[in-house]
């Protein structure tokens, strides 16, 4: 008998033995997770350690359903295009129960709507664009990181509170600039009838011409100015912006400026009083803050980002989604996540069913210089609920389904 | 009135750094012919190593200094290693597949940098003695930057002693005008091409070093640096130094008086549209000479017709792809459909590059064309997909044809920045228009009709209009279109003198590549459900197109296919298996540069040819 003839009985054999295999018990739950690992290196990296951290405890707790869980995770190449791609390839091939992840607007969009098409569960850990939860969001999709208009909305009380008449922006011009530029105007005006704004200025994202920018802002003559600038450009601003005495006499509010990842490059030459939202990992003393910073510490000997707090908690949440569902049946895991409340190193959290909004806040503070480093002074943490608009005006956003 | 003058000012300093990257690049071009890809990355290099550099020596103004030249000399030196490890060996191949070989660079040096210093940005100390300001005009001006203003001229006049009057920059020179007459004359090429990749180099790293108390670190500084140098070099005239200075200043002045008057947004895109009136009105850039065609332009084998044989192993071949879904309705399909998508992308670009001998940097915006003329019509006229899908070729079209117009005009390098000018314009139109092209963001629920909503069935319809429009290009080929289009190309004058209207021929074949790469865009988005700018006519598009058209070589009709087969594959099957995936796809690349020197298909062919002959 050839091998050819023999072919039947071969697949015959492998059948019986994948039938004969144990209870599907034993089998790990696999779990799928996109990323722009590449294209965004210094938030992600943090992000991937977070993960890898929270995955271990998950499993070192026994797993979920008394399974192990398993996270495949890939590269997306900053690009909708490829993450779509990823996205069939680790619910084709990989098998893997749900997606999560990714960290730009547009790769973040391109994947909920995926998610909608294919009726899979996503949870976006990242991105901030509004949109993803409102204008588009859908039945699939599940946001964790507290988005521009609520991190916006945190700086607010504190801008309103100044009572400064003339206010100039700057932004990177691409979705999250704009969208914290139009809702920090917004948010103003109305707790602020009187305030005007004498200066807008959008860069390039990642090529800010800085000394042109700082000056343009200057000639302004602004009382207080708002950035939502992040990373080199960021970077960028606050140097040129200091050597030119810009910020001498005037408040600066900066989204985002106190996530490690953005003021650490700084060192010294960081902004002093500026008004941010962030991360002072090294101040914050909760139970559930301190356990996670000393896992962190211990198993990654480096201190924890923004991202790796996203990070774990996004693992922390899929876990208990399915741990409530109590199946890895997408329906069931929808119906889980709606008013699911988890245990973050910033506190507990809720994922609003109206929305799908998670509750997760941002701390807001000042800027400050300490040993030669950038901290965050005066901090309080902002809890993500009450940084929303009101329900009715959520229903109008958001499609209905 | 004073703020204009230190806005002046600012682009003075902007300028200066500017220059000093795009004078190698301009260098190197000029006597290599070599474009360039990994300039960008050797100016990236440059920051990271005065980074370093300047860590170890001490942030003394000696330590500033000679922290910033020991990193031009590294990146000098990484120059001259690049040009005797690498580029030695590809100098015979084809026009532009140097370009393969310095973009697989730029992959590798990305992920070195990222291994090397990791993923935070880094910055860098200010220079010591200069990190204060000086009251100007009533306004603090950053005394570091005044020393920036000086060194543009400063390095324009060395630059221009070490060209005008030393034997080095006289045979240089001579290069640069007539290579293979400096050849014939007994000049050691290789060590005179080592020696201005060597200087191009450290150009660019001293550019970058010299931003260090200017900006971070970072990893994408290697492409913020390539695209603004190459405008440069473009603008002030390809091989001009004094061209790219003049460039250097335009394009610096202009950017701060965008931000100094309120026109902000406009920096987005600003350099692309300077570089497109530039163009426009003066083709040879603003000092460069009009364009000598090298003298080997022309040689290129003359295509053949397929014979029976392979036309029959093309139709099996299809055949068999067709019955794929048979065997598998798994991933295979997915990866499938994104490499016909791009094949024919591929295709429609190696149509006007190959037989058309016109280079298109900014093929992605008719790529793009397609895919937001499909998605607009079905998400804001309502449209059926159908509908929508069978628009996308004539959005394109329309857009190829109105860029064309100008594009044919031009030649050679100039052409394919042309190409890249306009392409960024659309780009930035669509990137800012949020109203109606939903922004950076894009368009979401973009997918097809019910009945090819499962994957075999839009499989097949992918491979249904990929293989027919692949046909049709080939046959328009063999047509007296595409004998014409073939003379055009080899022979400018004469096959003027036979009565052919050579910008005619040239412009309908634009329009044409522009229709295909428009349907490869409205079938993109609809295999994928969305489209953002970035994803569609982001340069990083165009560059993919170029890629796999050099990959499967760019004188043969299976090219195209083979290129994007392997450069999908192999980006999906690396970047699945490793975390430094870029580095690893840059090396694969490389591999076949070096195995491959006419891309794959053209050195198979070669060597089958050899045999017969042989045999």
């Amino acid at each position: 008998m050839t091998v050819l003839h023999r072919l039947p009985l071969i697949f015959a054999a492998v059948l019986a033995a994948a039938l004969a295999r144990p209870a599907a018990a034993q089998e790990p739950i696999r779990l799928g997770e996109l990323n722009s690992y590449k294209a965004f290196a210094s938030f992600l990296e943090p992000y991937r350690k977070g993960w890898e951290l929270a995955l271990e405890e998950v499993n070192s707790a026994g797993g979920v359903l008394g399974r192990r869980v398993e996270i495949v995770s890939r590269d997306d190449n900053g690009n909708p295009g490829d993450a779509v791609r990823v996205a069939e390839e680790l619910l084709t091939r990989e098998k893997v129960a749900f997606i999560m992840g990714t960290f730009p607007s547009n790769v973040g969009l391109a994947v909920a709507d995926f998610a909608r098409q294919k009726k899979v569960f996503f949870l976006a850990s990242e991105p901030l664009t509004d949109k993803i939860v409102w204008d588009n969001g859908n039945r699939y999709t599940f946001r964790l990181q507290a988005s521009t208009y609520m991190q916006t909305a945190m700086l607010v009380p504190d801008a309103a509170r100044l009572k400064k008449k003339r206010w100039a922006i700057v932004y990177p011009n691409y979705e999250y600039g704009q969208s914290a530029t139009r809702a920090f105007k917004e948010l103003l005006k109305k707790a602020q009838p009187d305030v005007e704004f004498v200066a807008e200025q959008a860069t390039p994202l990642g090529k800010i011409d800085a000394g042109a920018v700082v000056q343009a802002l200057a000639d302004a003559r602004p009382d207080a100015i708002f950035s939502s600038l992040f990373a080199g450009d960021f970077a960028r601003f606050v140097r040129e912006g200091s050597t030119r005495g810009l910020f001498k006499g005037r408040e600066v509010f900066n989204l985002l400026a106190g996530w490690p990842e953005y003021l650490d490059p700084l060192k010294d030459e960081a902004p002093e009083g500026w008004y941010v939202t962030g991360y002072p990992w090294y101040a914050i003393s909760t139970p559930a803050h301190d356990r996670f910073l000393a896992a962190y510490r211990k198993r990654w000997n480096d201190t924890p980002r923004a991202g790796s707090v996203v990070g774990y908690a996004t693992v922390l949440t899929a876990a208990a989604a399915i741990r409530k569902a109590g199946s890895l049946d997408t329906e069931k895991l929808v119906a889980a996540m709606k008013g699911l409340r988890v245990d973050t190193p910033f506190g507990s959290i809720v994922f609003r069913a109206l929305d799908h909004q998670s509750t997760l806040g941002a701390y807001v503070g000042r800027t400050g210089v300490k040993d030669g480093k950038g901290v965050m002074t005066s901090w309080r943490y902002a809890d993500g609920t009450q940084f929303l608009p009101s329900d009715a005006e959520v229903r109008k956003l958001r499609p209905a389904e | 009135m004073s703020s204009i003058a230190i806005q002046l000012l600012n682009g003075l300093a902007n300028a200066s750094t500017l220059f000093l990257v795009a004078a190698g690049l301009s260098l190197i071009f000029g006597v290599t012919r070599i474009v360039n890809f990994a300039h960008g990355s050797l100016t990236m290099l440059g920051i990271y190593a005065a980074y370093s550099f300047i860590a170890k020596l001490g942030v003394t103004p000696l330590g500033f200094w000679g922290g910033v030249v020991a990193a031009a000399l590294v990146v000098g030196a990484f120059g001259a290693l690049i040009e005797i490890a690498l580029l030695r060996r590809v100098y015979r191949s084809p026009e532009l597949f140097q370009l393969l070989a310095t973009f697989a660079l730029t992959l590798m040096v990305k992920d070195f940098a990222l291994w090397f210093w990791g993923a935070e940005d880094l910055l860098g100390p200010r220079a010591p003695g200069l990190h204060g300001s000086v009251q100007i005009l009533g306004a603090p001006f950053p005394e570091y930057d005044l020393v920036l203003i000086a060194i543009g001229p400063a390095v324009l006049t060395a630059l221009w002693l070490l060209l005008r009057r030393t034997r080095w920059g006289r045979l240089v020179r001579a290069a640069t005008q007539d290579r293979d007459m400096v050849a014939a004359l007994g000049v050691n090429q290789k060590w005179l091409f080592t020696g201005v990749f060597a200087l191009g180099a450290a150009l660019a790293g001293l550019g970058g070093a010299l931003e260090i108390p200017r900006e971070p670190a970072q990893l994408s500084l290697d492409i913020a640096a390539i695209s603004d140098a190459f405008v440069v070099v473009v603008v002030g005239g390809m091989g001009s130094l004094p061209g790219a200075f003049l460039a250097a200043l335009v394009i610096g002045e202009v950017k701060a008086l965008c931000v100094g008057l309120g026109f902000s947004k406009l920096t987005l895109v600003v350099e692309f549209v300077v570089m497109a009136i530039v163009l426009v009105l003066r083709p040879q850039g603003l000092l460069g000479k009009p364009w000598e065609s090298a003298r080997d332009a022309a040689d290129v084998e003359p295509l053949r017709p397929y014979g029976r044989a392979s036309n029959v192993a093309a139709v099996i071949g299809v055949a068999a792809l067709a019955a794929l879904p048979l065997a598998t309705t798994g991933y295979a399909l997915v990866l499938a459909i994104d490499i016909f998508v791009f094949a024919l992308f591929a295709a429609s670009l190696q149509f006007i590059l190959g037989p058309g001998g016109m280079v298109s940097f900014g093929h992605a915006a008719y790529l793009g064309l397609g895919a937001y003329g499909a998605g607009l019509l079905l998400k804001q006229a309502g449209w059926p997909m159908e509908a929508a899908l069978a628009a996308a070729p004539l959005a394109a079209a329309a857009g190829a044809a109105l860029f064309g117009w100008f594009c044919v005009r031009l030649s050679g390098v100039y052409l394919a920045m042309l190409t890249l000018a306009f392409a960024q314009i659309a780009w930035s139109v669509v990137h800012q228009w949020d109203a109606f092209t939903g922004g950076s963001n894009g368009l979401v629920g973009v997918w097809p009709a019910r009945w090819l909503e499962s994957r075999p069935a839009f499989y097949l319809l992918t491979l249904a209009l990929a293989a027919g429009a692949v046909w049709l290009l080939r046959r328009a080929l063999f047509a007296p279109f595409g004998y014409a289009l073939r003379a055009a190309r080899d022979s400018p004058l004469r096959a003027g003198a036979i009565g052919i209207d050579v910008q005619r021929i040239q412009w309908t074949a634009f329009a044409v590549a522009g229709a295909f790469a428009g349907l490869a865009g409205g079938l993109f988005a609809f295999s994928k459900g969305s489209i953002s700018p970035d994803s569609t006519m982001g340069v990083s598009r165009s560059i993919d197109a170029l890629v796999m058209v050099l990959l499967g070589g760019v004188q043969t009709l299976a090219g195209p296919f083979v290129g994007a087969a392997a450069f999908t594959w192999l980006q999906d099957a690396i970047a699945r298996n490793f975390d430094y995936w870029r580095a690893l796809l840059g090396a694969a690349i490389l591999a076949i540069v070096l195995f491959f020197p006419r891309g794959i298909v053209g050195t198979l062919r070669e060597r089958f040819r050899r045999r017969e002959r042989a045999g």
